[in-house]
């Protein structure tokens, strides 16, 4: 079972896909198919942790085949204490999208339900993958299906917004796979794994270190975003549908940013921190700036985003134990606040039709049900004690404030009370004062039972990782920790298999 | 020594021939009245059996046959059974895509069979003489294939375009032949490629390289030699164009490879930075000019341009990955490329009823088969994973960047960006809702009928075996590179020597 697991979670959305494509468009059926499937896919995932071992170092569940002869590319994918917890989020959150979706997606579900399936095998994939060139081809994938439904079920411009968003994101990933290429012709490798062991130990130029660095550096910060990369981000979200928003920005490039960029080239990561805690900074302050005054709660809500992943963006780059701690342990926190908010902000717009802030005004006296969950949400996003978002903005301020520097640490520590601003003031716009005329005329329900059914157990986990961090926290902390400055020498076990053609500056071919 | 007959050495060329006549004769023979769509059955039966003929010849021993003129060895049965297979699908789509009225339709199969003759010699042609018949045997078909909308005014303007054009091209190649010949005395490839180290600085034989080059790079519709493709694209008819635009470019390039690989390897430093050149000047070209396409079949003219340039990447390459590379770039284009013409052949039909990339709005909706097709085939011609389109890119880039082209690699990358943009913007029309009003205007889609059905999956199923399981092709590929690499012993040519002071 621990040889199949991955690849199951990997296939069983696939397969999900497949079936949803061939069965008729009949009473909801690719709903139902769609949300088994993930569902089935998320308690996949907590097997994962029920049988991981802690503190047991390298990768677990791994599976190692090769796949194409040459150049040597093996479906190689593994799990460690990084990817553990955020690929248990990807299946959770999946389930979450569908019933975002559920209402909201009235045509053509076949299309919509398969392309998110396949988008959910991307994000697993991207998760899993520990062969470079496996990892770029998820990378690559998770981005087809993500312009497509946002160029089909976007708001106003769908299809101006899809472009943009995949001309921001593919187009940084040429020099990444130029650079993954250049490796492979130097290492003849492909293998995460072993080409961390040759980075630390092998005789590269370090110009050449810098250059890779920066080229994998730089399709990560687009991802993420990091400011000023983040162009697309306010467009996508405000197009794109729920499910998607959820799960576009963030994760994927922050944990390829911790595994990749700063796993493959720990120096020229050093030596690029004090530029991305630079931007960070910028970043947490310009995003909350700009989510103050926002009209469009996605707009809102998008530079709210850019903000708290600066805040995450900081910490990993701050280089300290308990701000990776910190890190992972928000990347988390904020998947699971952001698939609640985004689901009653959906919920929201299906009622009324609209997402101009203006427009509303004193819907809690109508829907009591979704205020009282989105002010949760709200509370947990701020970072209210005893709910999740306290522990993961704690830990990253004060490691940062101690290990890093109390200058950018005040700096964003503004941020955090601009957070709690435009966010509050949200809530009031939204939810109270007087009834608005649009929220007046229009007959809304509150909250269908489905709806209760997948918000209820998000309150209790932002609850519940508010009150007990450790249980998550060990784990994390037991495995993901920042490189150590200086290369040690005591090599990995892995490095005894690593085959005889290591390092050669001789190249296949040369006549 | 020569064991082999030399029949067995063009046993694929003999059967496409001989279907070829046949079909003529058939053609002649049958009332008027009669429809035509059993020619294509015989076509496609003989287009099988040269595919089957071709494999046959892997188990010959590698070698040339009359009198050192052509040679069978695994690089010639590769592009052989690429080029059969794009015409099979050619001709399953043909059969059901052309309407009952097309005039001449017998001769349109004889015409596609015929093209292949030229294009399977021409990968398997070892002197230079033969090469430039069957470039001649094959220009010819196409020349007429792609005026065969007589009856609208960008038909006759596309044929007479490239013929001139293709002629003049040619003229060059020829030039270049007889200059070979001059400072070497010979047209045979390998004593050629013996010959020239030591006449290596002779003015003669650089002056024959570059002219053999003009001729073939304006064959693959390289830049700067690419004005033709989007004015004979989109006067001949799609299903002409699925043809045009990847099986005469497959044995094309298949050319290029024998010339610059195995005849002129010694001026390796000669025509690398000029195909760096070209590769640069036809992505970016190709890719700029086709943002601003309006017409579909121009737009996927400029992209075909575009991809002749990232497959000239892969000549960076080092030997035998450089040629590697190459090859399976060609089977990948040609696969993705055949798809997407031939589902938009089925889109617009015959006479282009729908030539604007606007008029394919809500194609997912009004033909959720072909519009997600046409998603696939251009997400592949975008380069994502999993597909053709993505290892095709993958090689030529890895060759590119093995050889230390690696400004190349980044420039072709950023272009597969630039790219993504007019791909994308046409899937994403395809995507989008059409308005009441439109829906209105536009007939409704007919089904694709069975054959069509066919060739779409077959060049689907291609375009995923290479994305996805592409070892086995690459192992071919890789026995083509090498056997390019390394020349099998040329048997004497006793016919071919001529009474000329032989300059050595």
């Amino acid at each position: 079972m621990n040889q199949m697991i991955l690849t199951l979670i990997l296939l069983v959305p696939l397969a999900g896909a497949v079936l949803v494509a061939l069965v008729p468009d009949r009473a909801k059926l690719p709903n139902w198919i769609a949300l088994l499937t993930t569902l089935a896919t998320f308690i996949f995932t907590l097997h994962l942790p029920a049988h991981f071992v802690q503190g047991q170092g390298g990768f677990q569940f791994e599976v190692n085949r090769p796949w194409i002869e040459s150049p040597a590319i093996s479906y190689h994918v593994g799990v460690d204490a990084l990817s553990l917890w955020l690929l248990v989020l990807v299946g959770l959150l999946a389930p979450v999208g569908v019933v975002a979706s559920w209402n909201a997606v009235t045509e053509r579900r076949k299309v919509f339900y398969s392309l998110f399936l396949v988008q959910q095998t991307a994000m697993v994939g991207v998760f899993i993958a520990l062969d470079l060139m496996l990892y770029y081809g998820f990378w690559e994938l998770s981005l087809v299906p993500m312009a497509i439904l946002i160029a089909m079920y976007g708001r106003k411009d769908g299809p101006k917004a899809a472009l943009k968003f995949f001309l921001f994101t593919f187009i940084p990933s040429a020099p990444l796979l130029v650079a993954i290429l250049w490796m492979y012709t130097q290492t003849h490798t492909f293998d995460f794994v072993l080409l961390q062991v040759l980075f630390t130990h092998g005789a590269f130029p370090a110009s050449a270190l810098c250059w890779l660095s920066l080229a994998f550096l730089f399709a990560f910060a687009v991802k993420v975003p990091v400011f000023p990369l983040h162009g697309w981000l306010a467009d996508t979200f405000s197009e794109a549908p729920v499910a998607l928003a959820m799960v576009v920005a963030g994760k994927l490039g922050l944990y390829s940013m911790i595994r990749f960029h700063i796993g493959l080239f720990p120096a020229q990561a050093r030596a690029a921190a004090p530029w991305l805690i630079a931007l960070a900074v910028i970043g947490i302050l310009y995003g909350a700036c700009l989510a103050l005054v926002q009209r469009d709660f996605w707009r809102l809500m998008a530079f709210a985003a850019l903000s708290h992943l600066s805040l995450i963006v900081l910490a990993i780059y701050g280089f300290t134990f308990t701000g990776w701690a910190g890190a992972v342990y928000q990347i988390l926190s904020h998947g699971v606040v952001d698939a609640a908010l985004f689901l009653l902000l959906g919920a929201l717009e299906v009622r009324y039709g609209a997402s101009q802030i203006s427009a509303y005004g004193g819907v809690a006296a109508k829907l009591p049900r979704l205020a009282t969950f989105f002010v949760i949400g709200t509370l947990a996003m701020i970072g209210l004690p005893m709910l999740s978002g306290f522990v993961g903005e704690f830990l990253i301020l004060s490691s940062t404030f101690v290990g890093v520097s109390r200058g950018w640490t005040i700096a964003a520590a503004f941020g955090v009370i601009l957070g709690a601003a435009y966010m509050l003031w949200l809530v009031q716009r939204l939810f109270y004062g007087s009834t608005s005329k649009l929220t007046g005329e229009t007959v809304a329900s509150d909250l269908h039972p489905g709806e209760l059914a997948i918000l209820a157990p998000l309150a209790v986990l932002m609850l519940a990782m508010g009150i007990a961090p450790s249980f998550w926290l060990g784990t994390i902390q037991s495995g993901v920790h920042p490189p150590p400055e200086k290369a040690t020498t005591v090599l990995p076990t892995s490095v005894l298999v690593v085959p005889a053609m290591t390092i050669s500056t001789q190249r296949e071919g040369q006549r | 020594m020569n064991q082999v007959p030399d029949i067995l050495r063009i046993l694929p060329e003999v059967i496409l021939t001989v279907t070829g006549v046949l079909i003529m004769l058939v053609d002649a023979s049958m009332p008027a009245s009669a429809p035509r769509r059993p020619m294509g059955w015989i076509a496609a039966l003989g287009t099988t059996l040269a595919i089957w003929s071709s494999l046959q010849q892997l188990a010959l021993p590698a070698g040339t046959g009359f009198f050192g003129t052509v040679e069978t060895s695994p690089f010639t049965v590769f592009f052989h059974v690429l080029v059969c297979g794009i015409v099979l699908v050619a001709l399953l789509l043909s059969m059901d895509a052309l309407p009952e009225t097309t005039h001449h339709q017998g001769e349109f199969y004889a015409l596609i069979v015929f093209g292949a003759v030229g294009m399977c010699l021409l990968t398997s042609a070892v002197e230079l003489l033969v090469v430039f018949i069957a470039l001649e045997i094959s220009s010819i078909a196409t020349y007429i294939l792609a005026g065969y909308r007589k009856e609208t005014g960008k038909g006759p303007e596309a044929a007479i375009k490239y013929f001139l054009l293709g002629s003049f091209a040619t003229a060059f190649l020829l030039y270049g032949i007889a200059l070979a010949f001059g400072a070497t005395g010979t047209t045979q490839v390998y004593e050629l490629a013996r010959a020239i180290p030591t006449a290596a600085n002779h003015p003669l034989v650089v002056a024959s390289l570059a002219l053999m080059l003009v001729g073939i790079l304006f064959k693959v519709s390289a830049a700067p030699f690419h004005v033709w493709t989007p004015d004979v694209y989109e006067g001949a008819p799609s299903v002409v164009v699925a043809l045009l635009s990847t099986a005469p470019k497959a044995a094309a390039f298949a050319l290029l490879l024998r010339v610059v690989y195995e005849i002129f390897p010694s001026l390796h430093a000669l025509w690398t930075p000029l195909l760096w050149a070209v590769a640069v000047l036809s992505m970016t070209v190709g890719n700029l000019a086709a943002l601003r396409q309006q017409n579909v079949k121009r737009m996927l003219a400029y992209s075909s341009i575009a991809h002749a340039g990232y497959l000239l990447a892969a000549f960076a390459g080092l030997g035998t990955s450089g040629i590697a590379a190459a090859s399976f770039y060609t089977a990948a284009y040609a696969a993705m490329n055949v798809g997407v013409f031939a589902v938009i052949a089925l889109v617009s039909g015959y006479d282009d009823e729908l030539p604007l990339v606007s008029d394919f709005r809500g194609l997912l909706y009004r033909s959720p088969f072909l519009g997600s097709l046409l998603v696939f085939f251009l997400v592949s011609l975008v380069g994502i994973p999993f597909t053709g389109g993505f290892f095709g890119k993958f090689y030529s880039f890895s060759a590119a960047v093995d050889g230390g082209a690696i400004a190349l690699a980044i420039i072709g990358l950023l272009n597969s960006g630039l790219a993504a943009g007019y791909y994308l913007r046409l899937a994403l029309t395809a995507a989008q809702r059409n308005t009441d009003e439109e829906s209105a205007r536009i007939a409704p889609m007919a089904q694709p009928k069975l054959l069509a059905v066919v060739a779409l999956l077959m060049a689907v199923g291609a375009t995923l075996v290479l994305g996805i399981v592409p070892n086995q092709v690459l192992h071919a590929a890789q026995s083509a590179a090498h056997t390019l690499q390394t020349p099998p012993v040329v048997q004497p040519a006793p016919v071919m020597v001529i009474d000329q002071p032989v300059i050595r």
